[in-house]
């Protein structure tokens, strides 16, 4: 995985996580309006992010949720698998 | 249903070639107090509670504790994964290596094998969050020793975020636990009072 490729899965992952712990906190704190409303922010970004990612890269996703490119290739099945993948450093 | 991201929560990483390190670390994977056995707790608990907040977040904590199981099984694997076999025997973890290779397989870390005895489903709502808040403890301290252990920067680092989650968890389902005490305390009985069901 090159190195442009990595930083941008990498921002992902950061708004992946804004996400879980907002929706985490919405979990016990249903009514809580600031925190719907920064989860909807971030959900918003990160879907975008995603579909940008996904346009190039292909999906991050299986089972019809992930987004479609044009490969003519199943490319769900594209190595590196998230275990394989190397985060060098600088 | 589950739905699987092909995509790490956190960048798990490792610096060094390290089996020894491996064989504690292993211990989050298949050990009593990891991921395995948090996941499943919860997900099995969900089902009996009596309210949406404890479904919801017994689910979604139960899903973020399989995206460490996945940190967890990374970390296992890329620091095994390069190493030689005088290496494998001189980290003590050729009695592991005869049965599984370098794969990855839910032991502790002294290869005990993961049991369903190390989680409890009481069917309580009460019982079942305060072992829930116990097994954040104890993965809480577990990551704290592994962190003493490692000698490897990286790894460290990973630790560090695992082990800020278990806080945070241990956070949510105290929460939990108050919105439950509160679903109890309303009176939902509603007595006749003076009526004698024996009276003629």
């Amino acid at each position: 995985m090159d190195r442009k490729q990595m930083d941008r899965l990498r921002h992902l992952m950061e708004l992946e996580f804004v996400a879980i712990e907002l929706n985490l906190f919405l979990d016990t704190h249903p009514y809580d309006r600031r925190a719907l409303q920064d989860f909807r922010a971030v959900s918003q970004e990160l879907m975008m992010a995603k579909s940008a990612y996904e346009a190039e890269y292909g999906p991050l996703l299986n089972f019809g949720l992930g987004g479609t490119s044009s490969s003519p290739s199943w490319e769900w099945i594209n190595d590196p698998w998230p275990w394989e993948i190397n985060w060098r450093r600088g | 249903m589950w739905v699987y991201q092909k995509m790490l929560e956190y960048p798990a990483r490792v610096r060094t070639c390290n089996p020894r390190l491996a064989k504690a670390v292993i211990t989050q994977y298949g050990g009593p107090d990891g991921e395995l056995g948090a996941s499943l707790r919860y997900l099995t608990q969900r089902y009996t509670m009596p309210i949406p907040e404890a479904k919801a977040a017994l689910t979604d904590i139960g899903t973020e504790e399989l995206a460490h199981l996945e940190i967890v099984a990374t970390l296992v694997y890329n620091l095994i994964k390069d190493a030689s076999i005088n290496d494998i025997i001189r980290a003590g973890m050729d009695t592991y290596y005869a049965d599984h290779d370098k794969a990855l397989y839910f032991v502790n870390a002294s290869g005990v094998p993961w049991v369903a005895a190390y989680i409890q489903s009481k069917g309580d709502p009460i019982t079942d969050i305060t072992e829930d808040m116990a097994a954040e403890q104890k993965a809480r301290s577990t990551y704290e020793y592994l962190m003493q252990l490692s000698d490897d920067p990286d790894v460290t680092d990973t630790l560090r975020f695992l082990w800020q989650r278990e806080i945070v968890h241990f956070q949510r389902f105290g929460e939990v636990l108050n919105l439950l005490e509160d679903h109890y305390s309303h009176q939902r009985v509603f007595e006749m009072r003076g009526w004698d069901p024996t009276a003629r």
